[in-house]
Parts: C-alpha cells; structure tokens; sequence
C-alpha cells in the first residue's frame, strides 16, 4: 500500500535524512521514530507529496494526511469542518455518519461549537473523527500523540488497531513508542555535518 | 462538489465579516480622506475620480489580498486542499471566485455611493459600475498569486503589494481612462472590452499560477 | 539531435562551466569591440542632430540599455519556463545571475533617459509613456529580487522567482499596450523623440553597433555571473574542489 526505496527528502538542494527503505502492506503499522530534527516530519510531507524535493522512489496510494495543523477551520464547528473535509475529496457524508464518528471520538458534546473553543486534545479528537470518515486505506500522520490525554491515548491506539484489522495501513511519526500491534519501526537519521546551505 | 465547497466558503464569510467588512470600510475611508484633502477652491468635479476610485479600490483589493490564504495557512487547510482534493486546481479557483465577489463584485455594487462621493455625475454611473466588474476579476486572479507566494512570510504584506502593483497598471490605466471618458461623455467602449481582456488573461493564467504558488509556499513551512 | 544532446548536458552545471568559458570570452572580445567602435563612431564622427546638437548623443547609451534591460526580464521568463518544464538548476543560476545585470541597466536607461530628457524636455523626468513602462520593468525586477531575498531555500526561491518572472513577462506586452495607449490619449505627440526610422544612416549606424555591443556586454556579465553562481553552489563537489585547488 505505501512504499519507499532510497527515499532521501531534499531541503534547499541538501539531503535531510539518510536513505530511507520500507514497504507496508496492508494492515500494518509503521512507528517513525527519529530525533528532533532528523527529518520526521519531512519526510511524512514527502510520502503526502506536499514535500517535493526528493530523490528516490515512493508509492503511496489513496492516502490521508495529518501533519502538525490539524486542518480545523476555527470558525467551523466539528460538524462543519468534518463536512467540508468530506467535499475536499469529493463524498458527502450525512449527519448520522458524522455525529457517529464524533461518538467515537467522545466529541459529540461539543459537535457544535466553533473549534476556536476547543481545546487542543479536543481538536485532535475532531481530527480523529475525520480519520475515521475518510475511505483513505493509508494514514499519514505526524505526531499523533501530541496534546492527548491517558483516555485519548488510548482510543488513538484503539482507532490505529481498528483501521489496521480493517485492512488499512498506518504510518506515524512519534516520540513515544505506541503499544500498536503488528507494528515496524522506522528510524529516520539526519545526514551528519549538514553541508552549508547558501 | 465545487458548489457544495463554495457554499460553505460563503458560510465561512458569514461567520467572518471582518474579512468582508473591513476593506469595505477602509475603500470609503479612502475615498473620504481624498475628498477632504483636495483643495476646497479646486472645483474637482470627477477630475482625478477616474484615478483616484481606481486607485483606492486597487489598494482595498490588496489588502484583502493578504488575507486570502492567510488562516487556511495557519491552520493546515492550505495543506489538505494541495494534497487531499482531488483537483486543487477547482478549489482554489473557487477560493479566488469568492474573493472577487465580496471585494470587486460588492465594490461595483456599491460604485454609485463611491462615484456621487467623488462628483462622479449620475448619468457616467453606469459605465463607471460596468468597467469595475470588467475590471476587478483581473485584480483578484492576479493578485490571488501575489498572494500565494507570499503567504508563507508573516509579513508579507509589503512583498504582496511590490509584487503586484506593477501588474495591476494596465487595469488603473484603462479603468481610469474610461471612467474619465465616461464623465465627458465620450463613448469608450474599446477599452472597456481591453478591461475584460485582460480579466479573461488574468482569469487563464491566474489560478493556475496561484495552486503553483501555493505548492511552494507550503514547503516554506 | 545534436541540439537534444546539447540540452541534455545543459543539466550538468560542471559542463556548462567548462564549455561556458569560451563563449564568456568571445562575448567579452565582442562587446569591447563593439562598444569601442561604437562608442567612438557615435559619439566623435555621427553628424549632430539638427535641432538637439549634440546632446543626442546619450541615445548611444539610452536606447541599447533600454532594449537590454527589457530582453534580459523576457530571458528569465524563458529561463522559468525551463525550471519548470525540465527541472533545470541551470535555469534558476541563470535567474539569478539575469536580476542585478537586468535591474541595473534599467536603472540606467532610466538615469540616462533623464539626462537626456533635460536639455530635450526640459526637465528631468516626464511621465511619458515609454519612462513608465521602463519604470515598471524596474519594479518588476524589484520584486523578484524582493521575493528571493525573502526565501532562504534555494530550491524554492528558484521555483518562486521563475513563477513570477513568467507572469511578469506574460505582463509585459499588456503592460507596455495599456502604457502606449495612455500616452498617446494624454500627450499627442508634443515630445516627438527622434525615431530609428527618420534618422539618417550615420546616425543610426553607431547605435546598431552600440545595441548588439550593450547585447554582448550583458551576455558576458550573466555568463560571468553564472560561472560564479555555479562554483558557490558546487562548492563541496571533487570537480569545484579540483578546479580551486
């Protein structure tokens, strides 16, 4: 479902991380550990093709992506952004579809109020909810874990399984090991004396 | 898909009417200070409204121009728009069409207001509000890649303005000239079609230039 | 085929930089050239115009910076073309090397139009429609060069330069259009400049001579510029490191 083969993300024409190999069949997950700075996050945003600058080869198919920002128009209730989020990608979700998904989550009290007022574990569950909306069969998502307390931890974990035993594929970056099961580990390494950028 | 997208980008407006209502204020602000300043002895009677209503709305459009991506940015929107739609392309083009209907669309709206504040004369009213609609849909294509490109810097403003002032002159100069004919009463429908020509230019190359735009200003973050 | 081949090369920069060196120093010989005899010819043996005297003159220097300056913002539109098209890095370190070149000569095609325009108009600036669309050329520049100092990531600068440069130069025959327009509606023809056409041989001679020297210097000097631009950029490969050492 997402493959990679001597993938290296590039930044202002220098290489961030040392080559990068793996292949993830459906239903497993992939753990992205690496130091702060060794190249995470760019490297998710290559696999989301935000990124652009790479050499190498990567497949990644009918993916989702979940960077830092969380994508919630703060103006937009839960519902409304979930909605529009549907639209981007061309479905058209019903509200018993939405407010189920926000179940899931335990956001479904605050479906309605502008997501300026939720908090940030808060707006990462109404982030969860589009995860479980979307028909995406790959996750990309960068530091899942962020802002969750121990209840959203653990539904986060419930949620990965879930998507993974439905046939899914899931590839996080984080800096605490997640207790997913059929899980790989990926190591990304910063290149060492990163070459003087002009 | 697009139509339901645009719906809820008018939903987003409600909810926003700053965005709206602020270069709003400012274009009558303006038009209100140049009022002021012109000598009392000078009878101006639509001299300079030509240049100077062209003028203002050029710099109303400019600062909503900074706010056209600027949240979708900040909140990751601009993200799943580039990677998650299936066509970014029609997305942004109907970012764009929105823009230019609540700055160009409502400004032609409101020109007779603009125009009697200027000493326009009623019976130029008409061609005065036909060449801002020709007119405007020019700035906002043009100026919506301005604003791609410098949406990643959070200051951007002035960059913005540097960028897209120089293309904005042929819209001030044919605009401003049909306008002064049309105070005259001189007949000047060529240049109203050389307005819409450039609009038509401007909308070909425009949203094509402004996803281009985009896909670079993402990777700056 | 050999034009496909040469292309190709042009994505290696050690090649361009080998190759580059003989072109760099015929353009140099053939802008001194050009510009000697031009410069003598224009300004010592072309016959004084009848009613300017000899001031005329500077257009020896006004007209070919003006044409330059406005072929070297088209040349990066070409040149963002081709980032685009064929992701070549050659094109961005043209880019590069096209803004300071380009923004200089139109500063002085606008310095020495003013010059020029003193004892001709009378005055040191006119809003005439030729000096308006030449200043808007230097804004353009302006901006380009604004937007790449803004962006530290030298592949993204790139991308972001040529993506205006094209737009830009898309512009620039409207631009130049609206601007005509506007002068002809505003001053008919009350500063008559002398035209190429109306202008005897001997004087227009010189300033063929002058344009293809002033096309000479700019090529040598973005040439020159790129090389440089090129050796920055490679500075940590074997070759750079080779050719320094």
């Amino acid at each position: 479902m997402l493959s990679a083969s001597n993938l290296i993300s590039q930044r202002g024409g220098m290489d961030v991380f040392k080559s990068i190999n793996f292949e993830l069949k459906a239903g497993q997950c992939v753990e992205v550990l690496g130091d702060n700075g060794a190249g995470k996050t760019t490297l998710l945003r290559t696999l989301a093709k935000i990124h652009t600058q790479y050499n190498g080869h990567f497949r990644c198919d009918n993916f989702l992506y979940q960077g830092h920002r969380l994508a919630l128009d703060e103006l937009l209730n839960a519902v409304e952004n979930l909605t529009w989020h549907g639209h981007l990608r061309g479905q058209v979700r019903s509200e018993e579809q939405i407010f189920s998904a926000l179940d899931r989550v335990e956001m479904s009290r605050n479906s309605l109020s502008p997501c300026a007022q939720l908090s940030q574990g808060q707006q990462r569950r109404v982030a969860m909810a589009r995860w479980l909306l979307s028909v995406a069969g790959v996750w990309i998502l960068d530091e899942p874990v962020t802002a969750l307390d121990q209840s959203g931890q653990e539904l986060l974990v419930r949620i990965l399984n879930q998507h993974c035993a439905g046939g899914g594929a899931v590839l996080y970056s984080t800096h605490v090991t997640l207790p997913v099961v059929n899980k790989l580990t990926l190591v990304v390494e910063a290149v060492e004396n990163q070459r003087f950028a002009r | 898909m697009i139509l339901r997208l645009f719906f809820s980008e008018l939903r987003l407006l409600s909810r926003n009417k700053a965005q709206v209502l602020n270069p709003l204020a400012f274009l009558f602000l303006g038009v209100m200070l140049f009022s002021v300043g012109v000598p009392s002895t000078v009878q101006s009677n639509g001299i300079y409204a030509g240049a100077v209503l062209w003028f203002i709305v050029l710099l109303t459009n400019l600062l909503a121009l900074d706010g056209l991506f600027r949240r979708d940015y900040d909140n990751g929107v601009l993200e799943q728009i580039l990677c998650a739609s299936e066509i970014p392309f029609m997305v942004i083009l109907m970012r764009i069409f929105v823009h230019w209907l609540h700055t160009g669309l409502l400004i032609t709206l409101l020109a007779p207001l603009l125009g009697l504040a200027l000493g326009i004369e009623a019976h130029a009213l008409p061609v005065v509000m036909l060449a801002l609609l020709l007119g405007t849909p020019a700035l906002s294509f043009i100026g919506a890649t301005g604003a791609a490109l410098t949406v990643g810097f959070s200051r951007g403003g002035v960059l913005l303005a540097l960028l897209v002032l120089p293309l904005f002159l042929p819209v001030l100069i044919f605009g401003a000239n049909v306008i002064n004919d049309a105070v005259a009463g001189i007949d000047n429908t060529a240049q109203l079609y050389w307005l819409a020509f450039i609009s038509m230019v401007a909308f070909t190359i425009g949203p094509f230039a402004t996803t281009v735009g985009l896909k670079i200003s993402v990777q700056l973050q | 085929m050999f034009l496909r081949e040469f292309w190709h090369k042009l994505g290696s920069p050690k090649w361009f930089y080998q190759i580059s060196t003989g072109w760099m120093i015929g353009f140099a010989v053939a802008a001194l050239v050009l510009l000697v005899v031009g410069m003598v010819w224009g300004l010592a043996f072309a016959p004084a115009d009848y009613q300017q005297g000899n001031s005329f003159r500077i257009i020896y220097v006004h007209v070919p910076t003006a044409m330059v300056a406005q072929s070297v913002y088209i040349s990066m539109g070409v040149a963002g073309i081709v980032l685009f098209v064929w992701r070549m890095k050659l094109a961005d370190v043209a880019i590069a090397a096209c803004l300071p070149v380009g923004m200089m000569l139109t500063a002085l095609a606008l310095f020495s139009g003013g010059v020029w325009g003193r004892p001709t108009w009378g005055t040191w600036w006119e809003w005439d429609g030729r000096t308006v669309s030449t200043l808007v050329l230097l804004f353009l520049y302006i901006g380009i060069y604004a937007l790449r100092e803004a962006i530290p990531d030298i592949t993204l600068r790139g991308r972001a330069s040529a993506l205006v440069a094209i737009v830009g130069t898309i512009n620039i025959p409207i631009i130049k259009y609206s601007v005509d327009w506007w002068h002809t509606l505003h001053q008919p023809g009350s500063f008559s400049l002398t035209e190429k056409p109306t202008m005897p041989v001997e004087m227009w001679a010189p300033l063929l001579v002058m344009v293809l020297g002033m096309y000479c210097f700019a090529g040598y000097i973005i040439l020159a510029r790129m090389r440089i631009e090129i050796l920055l950029r490679e500075q940590r490969t074997q070759w750079v490191r080779g050719l320094v050492a």
